[in-house]
C-alpha cells in the first residue's frame, strides 16, 4: 500500500504569481512527515500538487516532477482523477458531504470507483470507522447526518472516507486546526497508528504536534511577502526540532521568527 | 418586545399588540438594546406582515367581486367546461381552464428546468471563465425579457416552424396518447403554447440555479475531487444536493410565471373551450390567456366569472409553492443549510 514519494524541480503557481520555487524532496514509504512553516510559506500548496488538488483553483499550474513509486504524476496521460483515487486527503476544515449519511460518506469513495455490492461496502465502512477511531461513537447512527457529528468526529468521518478507498498516501491538510484539544488528541493517536499502513504527509502549524507525530519534518519558508516560498530544511525529526542544519530553523522553531 | 421611550419613534402600522414580552425600561437597561436594532427589527415586521396583509386582501377582493357572478352560475363552477358568462342566464366553468393553465405549465417545466439546470452548471462548472462571464450575463438579459416579446415571437416565428416538428411526433409517436391527433391535423396547440413559456422561463430558472450553484462551498466540491470525483460526479455529490432546494425554489419561480402568462399564451393559443390530452391538436385555453381575451367585452356577469376563474389560479398558485416549501423541508437536516 504506502508509496515512496520523490519531488524535484517543483514550482507552483497561482496565475502569475509564484506561490513555491524549485522544490526538491523525498519522503519514504510508511513514514509521517509533517510540513512546517509560517504562513503564505507554501506548504499547503506543495502538498496539494502531491494529489494534483493545486491545479482546481483557477489559473493554478505546476511545474517540475513528483513521482509516486517512480511513475510520474504530471506525466503526459496521467488523468488527474486517477492520481486522487490513489493519494487520499483530509482538509483543514471538516467537510463531510452535507446530504450524505455518515454511512454514505465513508462509502462515497468506494461508488465512485464503482463499488456496488452492499456487502462489501458495509464491510469497507466498519473497517474504515474503526481505523478512523470513530466506530463505537456512530455504529447506532449511521443513517444520521454526517453533519450532524461534533467537529472532531467530522475529522474523523472525513478520515475514514479518505482511508476507505485504501488510498497509497493520505494527505493532511492541517488536519487539527479548527478542532479542540481533545479532538486533536484523538486524531494524532489516530495518525501515529495508520502509520503502519500508510505514507502520510500532514501540515501544521503546531510544532508540538509536528514533534509528537511525524518522523521526518521539512520547513519551509518565505523570505518576505510576495516572493515564492521555498524548502529551507528536511531531516528526522528530533534532529530539526534539537539541532537543525540551518539557522532559519532554528529561529523558527525557537520562536524567534515566524 | 417593546420599543425604547428614549430611542427613536418607529411609525408601526403592522405592530396590533402582539407584543409578547416586555422589558424594563430604566436607562441602564436600555443600553442592551440598541435603537437601531429596534428600529430594523420594527421595520422588518412591518414589512413582513404588511405583504401578508396584502395576500389576504388580494384574496378578499378576489372573493367579493366574484361572489355575484358565481351565485348567477347555472352551471358548476369547478367542473363546467364551457365559458358563457355572458349569456342569460350565465352558463361557465373554470375546468377547461384550469386543465389547460396545468398542463401547459408542467410540459414547460418539464422542457425548460433540465436545461435551465444544464445551462447553468456549465456556467458555473465546465465553461472556462473567459467564456462564463458573458455567458451568465446573456442569461441574467434574456430573464429581464418582457414575456410579450416572446409571445410576438413565439406566434409569428415559432408557430409557423414547430408543424414539422409536431407532426413527426404524431407520426412517430402517435400511439402515445399524449401525441395523438385527429388525422395529423397539429397546429396552434397546447404543446407550441408550452414550447414558448418554456423558452420565457428557462433564463430565470437558469439564472437563479447558476446563483445558487455558486454558493457551494469550495470545500464541498473539494472533498468529492480529492476522492477521485470527474467533474459529473462532483456534480452529483457535492453540487446538485446542495443546490436542490435552491432550484426547486428557482423552477416555481419559474412555474409561477408559467402559470400567470397571459400574453404570450393568449397569441398562441386557439381559446377553445374543452379537456383533451391531445397536446399537438390546435385546441386549449389558459386562466389567464381567457382573462386577457375577454375581460374587455364581458358585463358584469362575465368580469365576476373572470375574476373567480383569477381566485382559482391564485389558489393553485399557492398550493404549488406550499408543495414545493414541504419538499424542501423534508430532508431540512441533510440539506447542508444546517451545518
Amino acid at each position: 500500500m504506502a508509496t515512496r514519494i520523490d519531488v524535484s524541480g517543483l514550482t507552483a503557481f497561482y496565475g502569475k504569481f509564484k506561490a513555491v520555487s524549485d522544490i526538491h524532496f523525498s519522503i519514504e514509504p510508511k513514514n509521517v512527515t509533517a510540513f512546517i512553516g509560517p504562513s503564505g510559506c507554501g506548504k499547503s500548496t506543495v502538498l496539494r500538487t502531491l494529489n494534483r488538488m493545486h491545479e482546481v483553483l483557477p489559473g493554478a499550474r505546476v511545474e517540475g516532477r513528483v513521482l509516486m513509486d517512480g511513475e510520474d504524476l504530471y506525466g503526459p496521460g496521467v488523468d488527474p482523477v486517477n492520481v486522487r483515487r490513489a493519494v487520499g486527503m483530509v482538509f483543514q476544515r471538516p467537510n463531510p458531504f452535507p446530504t450524505m449519511s455518515i454511512y454514505e460518506n465513508v462509502v462515497a469513495g468506494l461508488k465512485l470507483n464503482g463499488t456496488r455490492k452492499k456487502s462489501l461496502l458495509d464491510e469497507r465502512a466498519e473497517e474504515s470507522l474503526r481505523g478512523a477511531n470513530l466506530w463505537e461513537e456512530v455504529k447506532d447512527r449511521l443513517g444520521r447526518p454526517g453533519a450532524g457529528l461534533s467537529g472532531g468526529q467530522q475529522q474523523r468521518l472525513c478520515i475514514a472516507r479518505a482511508i476507505a478507498v485504501e488510498p497509497q498516501v493520505l494527505l493532511m491538510d492541517e488536519p487539527c486546526s479548527a478542532l479542540d484539544p481533545i479532538s486533536t488528541l484523538a486524531i494524532e493517536d489516530l495518525i501515529v497508528k495508520l502509520k503502519s499502513s500508510y505514507t502520510i504527509v500532514i501540515v501544521t502549524h503546531n510544532m508540538q504536534q509536528a514533534s509528537r507525530v511525524s518522523d521526518t519534518t521539512a520547513f519551509f519558508t518565505l523570505d518576505k511577502t510576495g516572493d515564492p516560498g521555498r524548502l529551507v530544511e528536511m531531516d528526522k525529526t528530533e534532529k530539526i526540532f534539537s539541532n537543525p542544519a540551518q539557522k532559519r530553523t532554528e529561529e523558527y522553531i525557537t520562536g524567534r521568527f515566524g | 418586545m417593546t420599543s425604547d421611550p428614549d430611542g427613536p419613534r418607529t411609525h408601526l402600522s403592522g405592530d396590533g399588540g402582539s407584543v409578547a414580552t416586555t422589558e424594563p425600561t430604566s436607562s441602564s437597561d436600555a443600553a442592551r438594546v440598541s435603537p437601531v436594532d429596534v428600529f430594523f427589527k420594527n421595520l422588518t415586521r412591518t414589512a413582513g406582515l404588511g405583504l401578508l396583509a396584502l395576500i389576504a386582501a388580494i384574496a378578499v377582493f378576489l372573493v367579493v367581486k366574484a361572489t355575484s357572478a358565481l351565485n348567477a352560475n347555472t352551471g358548476h363552477f369547478l367542473t363546467t367546461t364551457e365559458w358563457f358568462p355572458n349569456a342569460s342566464p350565465p352558463f361557465f366553468g373554470v375546468a377547461a381552464l384550469l386543465f389547460g393553465t396545468l398542463l401547459t405549465a408542467v410540459i414547460a417545466m418539464v422542457i425548460a428546468v433540465p436545461v435551465a439546470v444544464g445551462i447553468a452548471l456549465f456556467i458555473t462548472v465546465y465553461a472556462p471563465r473567459r467564456l462564463a462571464m458573458p455567458l451568465a450575463f446573456i442569461v441574467d438579459l434574456l430573464a429581464a425579457v418582457p414575456s410579450v416579446i416572446f409571445g410576438l415571437w413565439g406566434l409569428l416565428v415559432l408557430v409557423p416552424r414547430m408543424d414539422g416538428l409536431q407532426m413527426w411526433l404524431t407520426d412517430y409517436f402517435g400511439w402515445i396518447p399524449l401525441f395523438a391527433t385527429d388525422n395529423g391535423a397539429v397546429g396552434r396547440s397546447i404543446f407550441v403554447a408550452s414550447v414558448v413559456l418554456a423558452i420565457m422561463i428557462l433564463p430565470i430558472v437558469a439564472a437563479l440555479s447558476r446563483e445558487v450553484f455558486l454558493q457551494v462551498p469550495i470545500a464541498h466540491k473539494e472533498a468529492a475531487l480529492a476522492l477521485g470525483a470527474t467533474r459529473w460526479e462532483m456534480i452529483r455529490a457535492a453540487v446538485l444536493p446542495y443546490g436542490k432546494p435552491g432550484v426547486i425554489s428557482a423552477s416555481m419561480l419559474g412555474l409561477g410565471r408559467a402559470m400567470g402568462e397571459t400574453i404570450a399564451v393568449a397569441l398562441v393559443l386557439p381559446a377553445s373551450f374543452g379537456i383533451s390530452w391531445k397536446i399537438l391538436a390546435p385546441a386549449g385555453n389558459t386562466i389567464a390567456a381567457n382573462v386577457a381575451n375577454g375581460f374587455a367585452e364581458a358585463n358584469n356577469t362575465g368580469r365576476g366569472a373572470l375574476i373567480a376563474s383569477g381566485l382559482v389560479l391564485f389558489i393553485v398558485t399557492m398550493i404549488v409553492n406550499m408543495a414545493a416549501r414541504a419538499v424542501i423541508a423534508r430532508r431540512r437536516e441533510f440539506s447542508g443549510a444546517a451545518s
